[in-house]
């Protein structure tokens, strides 16, 4: 595991260049134009593009093996069940889970973190803290408010400093015996701060604290191991990952999941029903109720082989290319305030324009076919720190390239002159 | 630069974004709303100033993107004077415009015609009509802030 930015930087050194021009043509999208301009999409932290392989697997589960998994003995319903499984062990393969049972498939980060929320925390009571930070996305935030009026648990916020990079004298401070569970993000969505990881694992684990990581960001960017992080629970979705819309993981501890009561019931969750109570399937069963996302995971599975085989490292270098080359650019560019200027970030640039509303940015640069995010990103309290409505944020990908970057700043002189 | 994009951010419109006119707030105002927009955070507050079923002042404060504020600022001119029950004709006529719907009944809109650019940003349509929910919002004395999204 990479547990300091030194690490990273060091793995990037002997990385591989990208051929991105070669990889390009993996993403057919890329080849669309925007009102006959090329597409040049900045909007990665958001969604990234699919490559043609991740859009294969999913059709030739439909056209080839569609069936339901798990309880069919026909032909169709067993490839189904091991491409779907296949699916699993590329997950915790990639993560470097110790098993399988380990892994929850769902719907996604959000569900991911609503099963933590709702399950694990039925062993809550009231008074009991879960401490997040100030840096959190609305679902790593809603779902611990949602709790406290079921359970009456206390939510704890650790602040962050103006860089956008987490306080950790007063994270450890806020740290107590009450502390039941810390959720906190690996990489900030609004800012691209990345936090400590193991530092701050290491501090609630002492503290008596379960750890959750919201990796939503991460996974796309970072080496994951989360053997060697040690950490409880660690939560993505698929679809940040180059893999379809509507998946996700939960990597849970093994102990704690099967100390942990279901999340939903329904079929394939259960070992035994009857009207006097039923039983419940074996991990990671227990917290997979109903029909999955059949085509969906086993695209998952693709989008993981097509990112390992590229390799983490290379892509990390690519991308803090990207962004040094943008952020250098942003550092020139007259009445733009950076949003989040933490030491160790990844390919995310939040800013704003002096007298400019990011939305008014944001169509203007969309005429240019660029597509960027204006908003808030689902981090309000991120907004609240910065006194900032909104902002404009440029996010980068592995198919994304210099020229790219400088079509932002030439459409961001044009918003300018519109203005002027 | 398109012809849609220098339509939509008209001489007029960069403006009023700039130096919004009735901007501020109106200590005698008879009623009130708030109207929010969570997905773009633009948020105002209007105050109308009604006597006699005739808005005889219309001011608003609040943050928003260009094409939010110009609506505002536009919208607070023309119901200066303006009786209440032609106001909503007002505001139907303008979503009339925005949707691509007019009729050859509908009230003109005067200067608020530089708003019609706005028709071709789908995404944009909800900045351009924030100020005039807000609007009916405060003729009807509704203490809900309003949204649009």
């Amino acid at each position: 595991m990479l547990n300091t930015a030194n690490e990273l930087k060091s793995l990037q050194a002997v990385a591989p260049a990208l051929d991105v021009e070669r990889l390009r043509r993996d993403f057919p999208i890329l080849r669309r134009r925007i009102d006959g301009q090329p597409l040049v999409y900045l909007d990665n932290a958001a969604t990234s593009q699919k490559p043609q392989v991740v859009i294969d697997a999913e059709s030739h589960y439909y056209a080839h093996c569609n069936a339901n998994i798990h309880r069919g003995v026909h032909h169709l319903s067993q490839e189904a069940t091991e491409a779907y499984e296949a699916a699993r062990d590329r997950v915790r393969d990639f993560i470097h889970a110790p098993d399988r049972e380990e892994i929850v498939l769902t719907h996604g980060t959000t569900e991911s973190i609503n099963l933590v929320a709702s399950s694990y925390g039925q062993g809550l009571q009231a008074g009991d803290e879960i401490l997040v930070t100030e840096m959190e996305h609305h679902s790593n935030i809603v779902p611990w408010q949602l709790l406290g009026q079921r359970r009456g648990t206390v939510l704890r916020v650790a602040p962050i400093n103006d860089a956008g990079e987490l306080d950790i004298e007063r994270f450890a401070a806020l740290l107590n015996r009450r502390t039941r569970l810390v959720a906190i993000s690996h990489m900030s969505n609004a800012l691209g701060s990345i936090n400590p990881l193991a530092t701050l694992i290491e501090l609630a684990h002492r503290a008596g604290a379960v750890i959750l990581v919201d990796g939503a960001q991460a996974v796309a960017h970072l080496p994951v191991d989360v053997t060697a992080l040690d950490c409880d629970f660690y939560a993505f979705s698929g679809h940040k990952l180059y893999g379809p819309t509507g998946t996700g993981v939960l990597y849970g501890r093994r102990a704690l999941l099967e100390a942990m009561p279901p999340y939903q019931g329904g079929g394939d969750m259960i070992r035994q029903v009857s009207f006097a109570g039923s039983s419940w399937n074996d991990l990671p069963y227990k917290f997979e109720a109903g029909t999955p996302n059949i085509a969906g995971g086993i695209g998952l599975g693709a989008a993981i082989d097509y990112v390992r085989k590229i390799g983490l490292p290379a892509i990390a270098a690519h991308e803090a290319d990207l962004l040094a080359d943008a952020t250098a650019q942003a550092l020139a560019f007259p009445g733009l305030r950076l949003i989040g200027t933490a030491r160790d970030k990844g390919a995310i640039l939040s800013f704003t324009l002096d007298g400019i509303h990011p939305h008014d940015v944001g169509t203007i640069l969309d005429t240019r076919g660029i597509a960027v995010r204006t908003g808030h990103h689902c981090a309000m309290p991120v907004m609240e720190h910065f006194a900032v409505p909104a902002t404009v944020r440029a996010s980068f990908a592995l198919y994304n390239t210099r020229p790219e970057v400088d079509a932002l700043f030439r459409g961001l002189r044009q918003v300018q002159e519109v203005f002027a | 630069m398109s012809a849609e994009l220098r339509n939509l951010y008209q001489e007029v419109i960069v403006d009023h974004s700039r130096r919004p006119r009735n901007f501020g707030p109106l200590p005698e105002a008879s009623q009130q709303a708030e109207g929010f927009n969570p997905l773009s955070g633009d948020q105002l507050v209007l105050y109308l100033q009604v006597a006699d079923g005739i808005i005889r002042e219309a001011r608003f404060e609040g943050t928003g993107c260009a094409i939010s504020t110009a609506s505002a600022s536009l919208m607070t001119e023309a119901l200066k004077d303006c009786p209440t029950a032609d106001a909503e004709a007002l505001f139907a006529s303008f979503h009339a415009m925005l949707a691509g719907e007019r009729q050859a009944t509908d009230r003109p809109l005067g200067k608020l015609e530089v708003l019609a650019g706005v028709r071709e940003f789908p995404s944009r349509i909800k900045c351009a009509t924030l100020a005039w929910h807000t609007l009916l919002a405060a003729l009807h004395h509704e203490n809900q802030p309003v949204r649009t999204e």
